[in-house]
């Protein structure tokens, strides 16, 4: 398939398809909104800015807290770093991925069982307990050690599916013929191979910066987030700590919670509906 | 020109490398200055695997091949490169030997950047205008196209036209012709042996015995890993000393001439191919075959006429 | 007449418009014989072939009828060919043997194959057993996975399985193409024996094999770009064939008896034309040596001898 052939073609399935679409949109909504909110928030996510406990009202659009910390402000901020850490942590995930599983896919033999040793190894190791242990020695936790930390433990999944998808393009004859023309093997990899993946490798992009995500909003949500700043999970931790639930505090953990599952679920379903686009087989017409 | 000596390839299979599959076992024969020498087995006979060896594709298990009297059975870097402007190759599906997503001169652009990297554009032009003439492509219509654009012929020969680019003296075409239509097919097959006339050797891999007697001048016959026969080709084909070369030449569908109605033994194992015994691998299925007592050690190559080599005890015995 | 096709007409649906790969086909089939379908890639012989059992999407029935033994085969309708399937029409398709479910007894999936057509296993396994034995491959194959068997095996007990409810018409579509040269010997000649035997009525075989075909068809049907070209005895097409098409064909089959430094083959220049915006009238007329102005109109499949078709307007010169 011819690559302006292939572009027309994937622009028209793109447009067609329902689930992309509305995935799409809704990922962008939510970015937006990142981008944005803040600005329209005068207040920090921690400041106190009328008496706790108010439902939302015209004035605080998602109520307060039981500290009186505005809802709102807090939740736009805390969609800023949940998107910080899915394009770090999902960005260097995907890039620790790509660089074991293009080596372990184009190379094969001893070098290819090394790499999925260590690959099993990471995808067996339970990364909570390592991080509780970790935690317990570090005082102050950034959002950037969270991003680093996540991309550390997820990029097993990336390199086995890139691994894949490297052997079963490296036994084309173009791959030979590139040998044959005397071409390097890094030069081979990235102007033969990795251009015939990239919908692959963007559909990698996309699921490990949802997981990032989650992995995230979970990690917040037990406490072992980092330690300044605000995040969605952190609402959700703080929402059950000081017993929303109980209160009919609805506005406090449900905006949170709708959040990260919309974005999440968004992402995947972006993700299939690109599947379906770059993949003639799965198309249903 | 290029000489294979005792070459042999042995894969490790089975969980954690237990077993060893021998896909080419011992095979030696050479090709000399301007020939075509037809390489014709069946599936599983190891004939590609000798194709990727001496294309350096695959590493050399034992043995040595060599390239105008130097060894090069095991090149690295630089001295694998200088190897690659004499010697090329051609594959089997003219469209998966294209990166789909490129152009398929891009082929060109890599030859360039690779081996003339300091060349300028118009001899360069000019260059692959003469290539492009030499295997009957009208540049006009075919330069800047996709892959999917230009029929099978076409990319076979543009292909051809790529190995013509370097100072090629030696081409190894695996089964070039197999996918392609029967009305492109000679032309590709002229094509080659015209070739020959400008001073090319090529190492014809095929399964197809009419293609094989068609173009070449030697024939070597390949079964399971092993050389069964070799020789001129009128001969080879026309006086099969080999059980299995006779059985070949007995099966091949001809236009003229019907089927003999004899029986051929389908082999019924109920386990797939077994590992290669100890005595020659022909013996389960030869209609020839003694008592296990004679078969049991791998027959060698014995020249029974001149250039008319046989691995057989039957025949080696009849002779004496 | 076993088979009948009028004027099969079949296109492909695709982005940019319809393929016409197949343009008002007829010819027929008697019983009980063996008809070679031969032509290059893309001239509609697999098209044919499955439209006859199985028309799915992408492509279009544009118009067309198709008779079996006197009744109309409703080619149009996926449904109501489920009750012709596998018991008048069936289908060895190509890549049979990889057709087989790996995680599957052979044994089971027959079993289960006709338990989909409301026949009894047991019933049948008597009868089985006898193909078995005709195909030469032992009973122990029906407790084994497809893995355990070589490719010609895989494809004679496709074989078997697919005349098991002696069908009248068999379509075989390119079954040798991926065997060695003597598997191919063996399974032509048992498709010969299953005719023989009355396991099956009339077969089609595909395949761009020319010389398999001279073994073991009685007529052969030549296509070019989804239009049929001749048809005749298998003798008269490769001897002494009418059409220009067919003739340059077996001219440029290379035969063992034939070298280039004695007589060079010449192909046929040009390839055949997209079927996209197929070209008005005969399809081969950008190619032929014997084209003139008559062939922008259609020539007609006309008998110029004894079941012998051709369409061509200079046939026979």
């Amino acid at each position: 398939m011819a690559q302006p052939r292939k572009q027309n073609e994937a622009l028209y399935f793109m447009r067609r398809n329902a689930k992309l679409q509305i995935g799409v949109a809704f990922v962008f909504l939510f970015i937006i909104l990142a981008l944005v909110g803040p600005l329209l928030t005068k207040y920090q996510p921690r400041d106190y800015v009328a008496p706790g406990a108010q439902p939302p009202s015209s004035e605080f659009w998602f109520g307060t807290t039981s500290f009186g910390e505005d809802v709102f402000t807090q939740f736009v901020y805390g969609l800023r770093s949940t998107f910080l850490v899915g394009i770090v942590g999902g960005g260097l995930g995907t890039l620790i991925g790509i660089l074991i599983g293009f080596t372990a896919g184009y190379r094969g033999g001893i070098v290819d069982e090394i790499l999925n040793m260590l690959t099993n190894v990471v995808l067996v190791v339970p990364s909570l307990v390592v991080l509780l242990i970790v935690a317990a020695y570090l005082e102050v936790r950034g959002l950037v050690f969270e991003s680093v930390y996540i991309a550390l433990f997820s990029w097993p999944w990336a390199a086995r599916a890139i691994r894949a998808q490297t052997f079963s393009l490296r036994s084309r004859d173009f791959v030979d013929l590139g040998r044959l023309s005397g071409m390097k093997p890094l030069k081979i990899i990235f102007t033969e191979i990795a251009p015939n993946m990239m919908s692959y490798l963007l559909l990698t992009f996309i699921l490990q910066f949802g997981g990032a995500i989650l992995t995230a909003a979970t990690l917040d949500f037990i406490g072992l987030g980092p330690t300044e700043g605000m995040s969605l999970g952190l609402m959700m931790n703080n929402a059950t700590t000081y017993s929303a639930i109980m209160l009919h505090m609805w506005w406090w953990f449900i905006p949170p919670g709708l959040a990260i599952t919309a974005i999440v679920g968004s992402l995947y379903i972006t993700n299939v509906g690109l599947d379906e686009v770059f993949n003639p087989k799965l198309r249903e017409t | 020109m290029l000489t294979l000596d005792g070459v042999s390839k042995v894969y490790k299979v089975g969980t954690f490398g237990g077993k060893s599959l021998v896909a080419v076992n011992d095979v030696s024969f050479d090709v000399n200055d301007n020939e075509v020498v037809s390489l014709i087995g069946e599936s599983g006979s190891g004939k590609t695997t000798i194709g990727k060896m001496i294309l350096h594709l695959t590493s050399i298990s034992s043995g040595a091949i060599r390239f105008n009297g130097v060894d090069v059975s095991r090149l690295n870097g630089r001295a694998r490169k200088e190897y690659y402007r004499h010697v090329q190759g051609v594959f089997q599906d003219p469209f998966s030997s294209y990166n789909p997503i490129f152009k398929a001169d891009r082929i060109f652009r890599t030859i360039r950047e690779e081996f003339f990297p300091k060349i300028d554009s118009r001899e360069w032009n000019e260059k692959i205008d003469n290539s492009m003439r030499a295997v009957g492509l009208n540049p006009d219509e075919v330069l800047n196209k996709f892959p999917h654009q230009l029929s099978g012929g076409q990319l076979q020969r543009f292909l051809i036209a790529r190995a013509l680019l370097l100072d090629v003296q030696f081409l190894v075409a695996d089964e070039i012709i197999s996918m392609l239509d029967a009305s492109t097919r000679v032309g590709v097959l002229n094509l080659l042996a015209e070739l020959k006339s400008r001073g090319l050797s090529i190492l014809f891999i095929t399964h197809d015995l009419s293609l094989g007697y068609y173009i070449s001048e030697k024939s070597v016959i390949l079964y399971r890993g092993c050389v069964v026969e070799m020789g001129p080709t009128e001969q080879v084909y026309h006086h099969p000393l080999h059980p299995y070369t006779k059985m070949l030449m007995a099966c091949v569908p001809r236009l003229g001439m019907k089927w003999e109605c004899g029986e051929i033994e389908v082999t019924n194992p109920n386990v797939k191919q077994p590992d290669l015994p100890s005595g020659c691998g022909y013996y389960d299925r030869c209609s020839l075959a003694g008592n296990k007592g004679d078969c049991n050690t791998s027959p060698s190559l014995v020249e029974v006429e001149p250039g008319h080599f046989v691995a057989c005890w039957r025949q080696t015995k009849q002779e004496s | 007449m076993s088979l009948k096709v009028e004027d099969l007409t079949v296109y492909y649906q695709t982005l940019r418009g319809d393929v016409h790969a197949l343009e008002s086909t007829t010819f027929g089939i008697a019983d009980g014989e063996i008809m070679g379908l031969a032509g290059e890639s893309g001239c509609g012989k697999t098209t044919l072939g499955q439209s006859l059992i199985f028309l799915h999407p992408p492509m279009k029935l544009i118009k067309g009828r198709v008779t079996l033994d006197n009744k109309e085969l409703p080619i149009g309708d996926m449904e109501r060919m489920n009750d012709f399937r596998f018991k008048k029409v069936s289908i060895i398709p190509q890549y049979a043997m990889n057709a087989m479910n790996p995680t599957r007894k052979i044994g089971k999936m027959v079993a289960e194959l006709l338990k989909s057509r409301h026949v009894d296993f047991k019933s049948l396994l008597p009868e089985l057993k006898r193909r078995l034995d005709l195909v030469k491959l032992s009973y122990d194959v029906l407790n084994m996975y497809p893995i355990e068997l070589s490719g010609g095996m895989k494809q004679r007990m496709v074989m078997v399985l697919s005349t098991m409810l002696n069908p009248s018409l068999l379509i075989a579509d390119e079954i040798t193409s991926a065997l060695d040269v003597s598997s191919q010997k063996a399974v032509s000649e048992m498709l010969v024996q299953f005719r023989d035997q009355g396991y099956c009525k009339s077969v089609i075989v595909i395949t761009h094999d020319i010389s398999v075909l001279y073994q073991i068809a009685d007529t052969i049907l030549i296509m070019y770009a989804g239009q049929l070209a001749e048809k005749g005895p298998t003798d008269v097409i490769v001897h002494s064939s009418q059409h220009p098409y067919t003739k340059m064909l077996i001219s440029t089959l290379p035969e063992v008896g034939v070298r280039y430094v004695d007589k060079q083959l010449a192909g046929i220049p040009g390839g055949p034309p997209l079927l996209l915006k197929p070209p008005v009238g005969c399809r081969f007329k950008e190619r032929c040596p014997l084209a003139f102005e008559k062939c922008l109109e259609k020539p007609p499949f006309v008998e110029t001898d004894k079941n012998h078709f051709v369409a061509c307007w200079k046939a026979g010169a």
